[in-house]
């Protein structure tokens, strides 16, 4: 029986990390070791293609169609970089953690065969800074990938030789884009570059450039070893393979579990997190991380993947959901995360730097009893003028995402908070409070 | 100046890079590491090891939530402040530490114990919720167990 399972089957659950010695006797580096054989690096690309695997980092673009922009042949720039993004810090978002922490391995075979099929010789891993245990441990493996030649040296029997690097980074959410994240490698102020060029053409110091998920890398070594069929049966829908879901919020059980691409919120939020927690209802979720659109009791039974939620709903995101209960004010939880925004914003352009500092101020006066119908108003503006297409990046639209549907699910909430004068969640009456 | 240990674990990180100002953010961490922030002088020795103005690394030194261009206490607690924490009392926590070491938000302990700063979501959202203290990620940190979990950092 192949595995179900096949990102965190082997992983310890007591936190503990796998050892090469463990990863290697349950088949890991197997992919690696068949290459020269079996697999050339059209043939690892093909795969890659053919099980619809899509990106885990949130966009959820095919990551065998953004190879194909790369240049390939004797002619194409040389070196070709891969990159993995290990940013995370997308609030809410804690699967990649799992993964690097639970089994460093993984991410070193998904990094060489990526490398591998598209001729890029040099690897980083951009880490988030405050991720010290993933840190300690992918430095370990990737020491141990060396010594045992997987690692800087040609690969057996190929004249394929991969170079693979930890970069720390020391804290800052836009870092995660993955342009803005070459800015950050290149030792530069870690603000966004236009689009076109893209870093698959031109990126990291100039070279053809793949970013890709950390959960993304993660798949690529079973694709290979097991085959396109297989992988896209694991999944439920079109889309291929698993998904690590999360879940956090006030929930009998809140943490992680790998399924099959297409289950349903309600699966993970009643039969794996064990239903809400005492004493409270549900109103919502952010389906994946703080940058995707509430969705409420009515979409709980839709396919969660890449294709099946309807734009007009929102989309999947990280797939790690935050759940908002009815004793927790949706206007106060959305300030959290607009305040989030307007501090991780890296400034660069006007309508981000300026839109939601501004948006944190008009939702703190509603938490403060403040609020007239103009701020409404003006709440609803912002969520157009940040729209995509208006800012230099995704940080502000994905800002909007979670303010445009509370303003639509929650609308009552809002316009109780202006009428009473006071958040009618807050046990302080509003003149009592302390304006800092 | 950089002693000649520093020196040599820059030259080190440095070999990661085609150019040596991709290790700018490295070498702020490692010079961090040593002497527990990064004061004027030190972001000039820096600066001139990487072959850039110090002005071009402050940008980047100031880009960032770790790197600090202040003293710091000898230990630093991070309350994560996003949402899942939020959601589970991690005002209340913040409201203890700031009780028991008289220190607010980006303040150090009048005994230079401790620095408290706010952090951005630490990806323990399923323990929420998260404090770290210097490295360590402590999870379902209930105001009540603040003190027995600063003990070991005196
Ligand atoms: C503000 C912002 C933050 C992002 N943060 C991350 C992140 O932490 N990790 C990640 O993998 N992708 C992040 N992304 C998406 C990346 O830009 C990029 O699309 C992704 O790394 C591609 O990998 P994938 O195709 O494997 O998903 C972020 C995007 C934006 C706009
Ligand atoms: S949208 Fe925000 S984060 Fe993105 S480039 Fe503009 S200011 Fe920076």
């Amino acid at each position: 029986m192949k595995m179900e399972r096949p990102l965190t089957e082997h992983i310890h659950l007591d936190g503990t990390t796998r050892t090469l010695r463990e990863y290697v006797k349950d088949g890991g580096y197997r992919s690696v070791q068949r290459l020269a054989t079996m697999l050339g690096p059209k043939d690892v690309q093909r795969l890659v293609t053919e099980s619809g695997l899509r990106g885990r980092g949130g966009g959820g673009f095919l990551t065998g169609t953004k190879w194909g922009f790369v240049p390939m042949g004797p002619s194409a720039p040389k070196p070709k970089y891969i990159v993995a993004n290990g940013d995370e810090m997308e609030p809410g978002t804690f699967k990649d953690r799992v993964l690097m922490e639970g089994d460093p391995h993984g991410l070193v075979e998904g990094m060489i065969l990526a490398g591998y099929a598209l001729d890029a010789e040099v690897g980083y891993i951009f880490l988030r800074g405050e991720y010290h245990l993933s840190a300690q441990r992918l430095t370990r493996a990737i020491a141990e990938a060396y010594e045992e030649g997987y690692l800087g040296k040609p690969l057996p029997g190929t004249t394929f030789c991969f170079d693979l690097h930890l970069h720390a980074s020391a804290g800052r959410y836009i870092c995660g884009e993955e342009t803005a994240l070459i800015n950050a490698l290149e030792g530069k102020r870690a603000v966004p570059r236009a689009k076109p060029p893209f870093p698959q053409a031109v990126g990291l110091w100039g070279k053809p450039t793949v970013v890709q998920n950390v959960e993304t890398l993660y798949n690529i070594p079973h694709i290979v070893n097991h085959g396109s069929d297989w992988y896209r049966r694991l999944s439920r829908t079109q889309d291929g393979g698993t998904k690590i879901y999360g879940i956090s919020g006030r929930v009998t059980n809140p943490g992680w579990w790998e399924l099959p691409l297409g289950t349903t919120a309600r699966e993970v939020l009643e039969r794996y997190a064990g239903g809400m927690s005492d004493g409270v209802r549900f109103r919502g979720l952010l389906p994946g991380g703080i940058s995707t659109a509430f969705m409420t009791e009515e979409h709980l039974d839709l396919p969660m993947d890449f294709s099946s939620i309807p734009p007009e709903v929102g989309r999947l995101g990280t797939a790690t959901m935050i759940v908002l209960d009815d004793h927790t004010c949706p206007v106060g939880f959305v300030l959290n995360l607009e305040k989030f925004f307007a501090r991780e914003s890296c400034g660069w352009c006007t309508p981000c730097r300026e839109g939601l500092p501004w948006v944190a101020r008009i939702l703190t006066s509603f938490e403060e009893g403040r609020a007239s119908k103009e701020d409404l108003a003006l709440l609803d503006m912002h969520t157009k003028w940040l729209a995509p297409g208006h800012t230099f990046c995704g940080l502000a639209p994905g800002a909007m995402a979670p303010l445009q549907s509370a303003l639509k699910y929650f609308r009552d909430d809002f316009e109780r908070h202006i009428s009473l004068r006071h958040c009618p969640w807050s046990k302080k009456p509003a003149q009592l409070r302390v304006v800092v | 100046m950089l002693s000649g240990t520093e020196r040599q674990e820059l030259e080190d990180a440095v070999t990661h890079y085609p150019d040596k100002r991709g290790a700018a953010i490295d070498a702020l961490l490692i010079i961090q590491r040593r002497r527990g922030w990064i004061s004027d002088e030190t972001l000039l020795d820096i600066a001139q090891f990487l072959e850039i103005t110090a002005e071009d690394l402050d940008s980047i030194a100031t880009f960032y939530n770790l790197i600090f261009r202040k003293p710091v206490g000898r230990h630093v607690a991070f309350v994560c402040d996003s949402v899942s924490c939020w959601i589970k009392g991690s005002e209340q926590v913040q409201e203890q530490i700031k009780a028991l070491y008289a220190a607010d938000l980006g303040q150090t302990s009048p005994d230079g114990r401790l620095t408290v700063l706010p952090i951005a979501c630490l990806g323990h959202c399923e323990r929420a919720p998260a404090v770290m203290i210097d490295q360590d990620v402590y999870g379902e940190v209930m105001p009540e167990k603040v003190e027995s979990i600063m003990e070991k950092y005196t």
